[in-house]
């Protein structure tokens, strides 16, 4: 082995040390400053030039990451013992293995304030739940497999491709276009509309059916969907003219139509 | 006359609110017990901090409290913003502490109880992490290897501990909505053995 290469072994197997050694002292919660992270510094500036791979500068890396981690350890340690909650960990851990059980229990009490809170249920709930039972399909229908069927190719004809999705149906886009003219009516001062106030509607089959055809409105460009998560409110904001978004990279944002929500809904809107 | 009306309105006005605030507080929605500063404001209005002054101050005469843990493990600010109170949590907790003889009332073993203290504890005493391997080397001092196993589980469950990729654990968010770190670290060493 050339004196080149066997250096460059060295060189790894030190770096690899010097990691390990480094994830010990994080992982254990060890005394950073046990660590002389010059010397560190050094040994790894040294080992640097024999590096040549990719694999090699990634142990490199790997060994300065963690060097950068026990600095940030060494900072919090001391901010750490500078608090008034610090005590010495030996002291404690000493206390802990001296204590009988019941006296640790008693003074864990003193310290212990525990939640309340409650689990109940209300008529109301119960009547949503007998409705929602009742209207629930059996296991053995929807768990049902569709069963494929074989057939001899054919020609498809213009109503089969529309039943597929395929093409588009002239009548479902002039109801997209019914429902942009709405959606623009119905837009505030803001030029904007909160989305459960534009898809609801009385029942809740007629919503479900508003938020599917709302989705293509968004998919084509008549509308945009400003979303506020700290809030949990999502509003429509109808585009003067379909725009595309060829440019912009698409993205999905899937927002749950449920019952229990729709009941919600109707319910703050006094229905 | 307008005046008193007024008055009557707005108390009326708060009466609702209160019982609105301890229906959103007390019952269980989310995975977490308790609710958001953000989810009050939506159903209360931008004054439910005073809302849930109130509902302390109802709440003391039964021996209960509304506990704010905000967000991050830093100390709490003293006089926090209105974005620092609605991104923290907000619980109802016991507001004086247990006796002994209030253990079973709790519905805990003494041991599972003493197990929690010392895990609590060791973290505390570590910086807020420590080794899964260390504390259960600890824990089985004094409990059946099967029992602290079974320990974990439970404290990591309801939310005491948490526990990383790396077997590390930290403090749970029930651990910062109910112990007091300070003072149970205070009491540990001022107790004579």
């Amino acid at each position: 082995m050339s004196g080149k290469a066997h250096r460059r072994r060295l060189a790894r197997q030190e770096l690899t040390r010097i990691i390990e050694f480094l994830r010990s002292v994080e992982n254990k919660g060890l005394n950073p400053f046990l660590v002389d992270v010059e010397d560190l510094i050094t040994v790894i500036r040294e080992c640097f030039p024999r590096l040549k791979n990719p694999d090699e500068l990634s142990l490199d890396a790997e060994a300065l990451n963690r060097v950068a981690s026990i600095i940030k350890m060494q900072s919090e340690w001391v901010k750490r013992r500078a608090s008034s909650l610090y005590r010495d960990p030996f002291l404690i851990e000493e206390k802990l293995r001296s204590l009988p059980i019941r006296e640790l229990a008693e003074i864990f009490l003193k310290a212990w304030r525990p939640i309340i809170e409650l689990e109940q249920i209300t008529i109301g709930s119960l009547r949503n739940a007998m409705r929602y039972w009742s209207s629930l399909a059996p296991l053995s229908e929807r768990w049902r497999e569709e069963a494929l069927l074989s057939r001899e190719a054919g020609v498809l004809s213009r109503e089969d491709l529309l039943r597929q999705g395929l093409l588009r149906d002239e009548a479902f886009l002039s109801e997209i276009e019914r429902l942009w003219g709405e959606l623009k009516e119905a837009a505030d001062g803001d030029g904007r509309v909160d989305y459960w106030d534009f898809i609801g509607a009385e029942s809740y089959g007629e919503t479900v059916r508003r938020a599917y055809l709302t989705s293509f409105l968004i998919t084509y460009g008549y509308a945009a969907l400003e979303i506020h998560p700290l809030e949990e409110r999502i509003f429509l904001r109808p585009n003067e003219s379909p725009t595309s978004k060829a440019e912009a990279q698409p993205y999905s944002f899937p927002i749950p139509v449920s019952y229990e929500r729709w009941r919600e809904w109707r319910e703050r809107r006094g229905g | 006359m307008e005046g008193a009306k007024r008055r009557v309105g707005r108390k009326r006005r708060y009466a609702v609110m209160l019982k609105r605030a301890a229906q959103l507080i007390f019952y269980r929605r989310h995975r977490e017990p308790g609710v958001k500063g953000w989810e009050l404001r939506r159903r209360l209005g931008s004054d439910y901090p005073k809302v849930l002054q109130l509902l302390d101050e109802y709440l003391g005469s039964l021996g209960l409290t509304v506990k704010t843990v905000f967000e991050g493990d830093g100390s709490p600010p003293e006089n926090p913003t209105i974005n620092q109170l609605d991104k923290a949590r907000f619980y109802v907790t016991l507001r004086d502490e247990l006796r002994a003889g209030d253990m079973k009332l709790v519905g805990w073993r003494i041991d599972d109880l003493a197990g929690l203290a010392v895990s609590l504890a060791y973290i505390i005493s570590k910086g807020g992490k420590a080794p899964r391997k260390d504390l259960e080397g600890l824990l089985r001092e004094k409990l059946p290897g099967w029992r602290v196993e079974m320990n974990l589980n439970r404290y990591l469950r309801l939310g005491y501990l948490i526990e990383d990729e790396n077997e590390q654990f930290y403090l749970g968010w029930r651990a910062r909505a109910e112990v007091d770190p300070k003072k149970l670290v205070d009491l540990l060493m001022e107790h004579e053995a």
